[in-house]
């Protein structure tokens, strides 16, 4: 009977090894995720370093090589100021990251909050909170969004916020059930009966425990945060020009693809594109470990 | 069945009472003081204070609320501050050009996305289902203003089928008589064959740029949808029964898998009708969403507040028409009612 005996805990089973392991689990797994990991970690990079590397100053302007196609000298070609498209595109990622990331988080802070109150209390506070996300859900996201920031004013710090709020009902209902069928669970009602209060449940005991769902909700926003912020952009709200962000650039080029300068507009459109898609694959591949069931 | 719809009119009042007092919230949360914006930078503070009470500005919250939404009941979204033009005029006669526009563009993408999504169902893991795959991926990642300068160039630019994007006819053909308004209907009504070949010419692009961007969620849903009706009890019951493959899928299980698709469409519009807004942007189309979005540029107010309320009107419209169109479909929920 020795031989039934639970294996010994190794000592890596916890901290820094065991994370590497079941992220390299994960990753051998599904091809595609661990493709999307590559993108993500090629983003972060150049989120992080971009601008030091990058052969040229994005912002200054060199008329005499205005609007030259792709060569060894300028990768991604010129614009229409002589500027190096590929120095701008590396740099732009820092911005667009920043604000996909910072809008997640807001609406995970307000949402999700939200939500798990709404799911756990029930009552007036789901109903409140039911009737802000319906409210919300009633309008086209991209046109509320529109609105918000052209009321708020014309900044960066609008268009995170305008993209948090069309966000929220999502969130705000994944949380709310995720916390409702929770509210009575064992772990809770133990929480309960050694005497932690409400609010001291709900941070402590439910919250961490649908974190791990929170969390492919956030990665699977992530690319609609950035499209939605790039769109804001293109129609000329939050980022100024010469500021480098891809919406901006894709809008600063439209104007040549008629006449045939193609790689202004195209090269910080493709890293829109390889953005979004890969933080659509990184949710997707999240949500298939986490939650097997809602694969598609 | 009168009822269901009945009860559904009920469910949209307190979305649109919400919609209401949010654009009012919108226009309240202006930075600076509104009434100084709307006298110019030149007003004296006597005009400044003229307008303030002209406008109803010095009245408390509840009031001007009371007194913007019989404006409303009224048609009147105000006037806009660069042509002085009222706002809800202008709106009325851009919106059969974003109307056809979106209409148009969800057709197309129903008609390849439905059968896409049925056909990669039925043969999993065939090169059909990873087409779809691929589709429903890319669509959702590619940004809708891009595609549409990617189709530009290639169309227009490099291959010269199409006419510049330039809005919905080229400078040699008028516009057929009003009927409609959707120039398309119209044209055929007048019996004016190159105005309709006119027409469809510079429709075709912003359609197809719309299209590919909505495809992605309805294949999806259909497939996701298709592959758990297939795998039910009644279909391999009715798959027993010696039914042909054509009968089962599309009279048996079609049917059945088609009701989440149909609430997919209420989220496929929320995003149809917003990257409406870019598409128009892209080929200059003379729609609401570029009305807005130029009257954004000139920081002028009044005609982005009448289009989200407009968009939100039609979107809860919409919505209702789904919810409407789903009882349609599926008798146990007249039942349930």
């Amino acid at each position: 009977m020795s031989n039934l005996a639970l294996p010994k805990p190794a000592a890596s089973n916890t901290g820094l090894g065991a994370a590497l392991r079941h992220a390299r689990y994960i990753l051998s797994d599904n091809a595609v995720t661990g493709f999307a990991f590559g993108l993500f970690v090629l983003i972060v990079l150049a989120a992080l370093i971009g601008p030091y590397i990058v052969p040229y100053d994005p912002l200054a302007s060199d008329t005499s090589v205005a609007l030259k196609p792709p060569s060894w000298a300028h990768w991604f070609g010129t614009d229409q100021l002589g500027r190096d498209v590929f120095s701008r595109v590396i740099v732009a990622t820092r911005l667009d990251f920043f604000i996909a990331i910072a809008s997640v988080a807001l609406v995970f802070l307000m949402g999700g909050l939200a939500g798990v109150a709404a799911g756990f209390f029930g009552g007036w506070t789901d109903r409140i909170v039911g009737r802000i996300a319906d409210t919300i859900m009633a309008f086209p996201l991209f046109v509320l969004a529109m609105g918000i920031v052209a009321a708020l004013g014309n900044t960066v710090e609008n268009i995170i916020l305008a993209t948090a709020i069309v966000n929220f009902p999502l969130y705000a209902r994944v949380a709310r059930s995720e916390a409702n069928i929770r509210r009575d669970a064992g772990f809770v009602q133990a929480a309960r009966l050694s005497g932690n209060g409400e609010m001291r449940i709900l941070l402590a005991q439910v919250l961490p425990n649908i974190m791990p769902i929170m969390m492919v909700q956030m990665s699977l926003t992530m690319g609609y945060a950035i499209l939605n912020a790039a769109g804001l952009s293109f129609i000329g709200l939050g980022v100024r020009p010469p500021t480098a962000e891809w919406g901006i650039m894709v809008a600063e080029g439209a104007a040549f693809m008629v006449s045939g300068e193609w790689w202004i507009a195209f090269f910080p459109g493709i890293a829109l594109m390889i953005a979004v898609f890969c933080f659509n694959l990184l949710g997707d591949g999240m949500r298939d470990i986490v939650d097997p069931q809602r694969r598609t | 069945m009168i009822g269901v719809i009945f009860k559904r009119l009920l469910v949209a009042i307190p979305s649109l009472i919400g919609v209401v007092i949010v654009t009012f919230l919108l226009t309240r949360a202006l930075p600076g003081d509104p009434a100084a914006y709307f006298a110019g930078p030149a007003a004296t503070k006597e005009a400044v204070e003229q307008i303030r009470s002209q406008l109803g500005l010095d009245k408390p919250l509840p009031e001007q609320f009371v007194r913007y939404v019989a404006d409303l009941a009224q048609g009147n979204l105000g006037s806009s501050l660069t042509t002085g033009q009222p706002v809800a005029a202008e709106i009325r006669a851009r919106l059969p050009a974003s109307a056809e526009l979106t209409l148009l563009g969800l057709i197309v993408a129903v008609v390849i996305a439905v059968p896409l999504g049925i056909l990669a169902a039925t043969k999993p893991n065939s090169l059909i289902d990873h087409a779809c795959r691929v589709v429903s991926t890319a669509g959702v990642s590619l940004p809708v203003f891009f595609t549409g300068l990617i189709l530009v160039y290639v169309f227009y630019y490099l291959l010269g089928w199409s006419p510049p994007p330039l809005g919905r006819l080229d400078v040699f053909s008028s516009p057929p008589p009003p009927l409609t308004g959707f120039y398309l209907i119209d044209s055929l009504l007048a019996g004016q064959g190159g105005t309709f070949l006119a027409a469809l010419n510079q429709l075709i692009l912003p359609a197809l740029t719309l299209a590919i961007f909505s495809l992605a969620p309805i294949a999806r849903m259909t497939r996701a949808s298709m592959l758990a009706v297939l795998s039910s009890d009644f279909v391999r019951t009715a798959r027993a029964s010696g039914l042909s493959p054509y009968t089962v899928t599309v009279t048996y299980a079609f049917r059945n898998a088609m009701l989440p698709v149909v609430t997919t469409l209420g989220m496929v519009f929320s995003f149809l009708l917003g990257a409406n807004v870019l598409v128009e942007k892209v080929f200059a189309w003379p729609g609401i969403g570029s009305f807005a979005v130029e009257a954004l540029i000139a920081s002028d107010f009044a005609p982005v507040q009448g289009f989200v309320l407009t968009m939100a009107v039609m979107y809860v419209a919409l919505n209702l028409l789904i919810d409407i169109l789903y009882t349609l479909i599926d008798p146990r929920v007249r039942i349930e009612a």
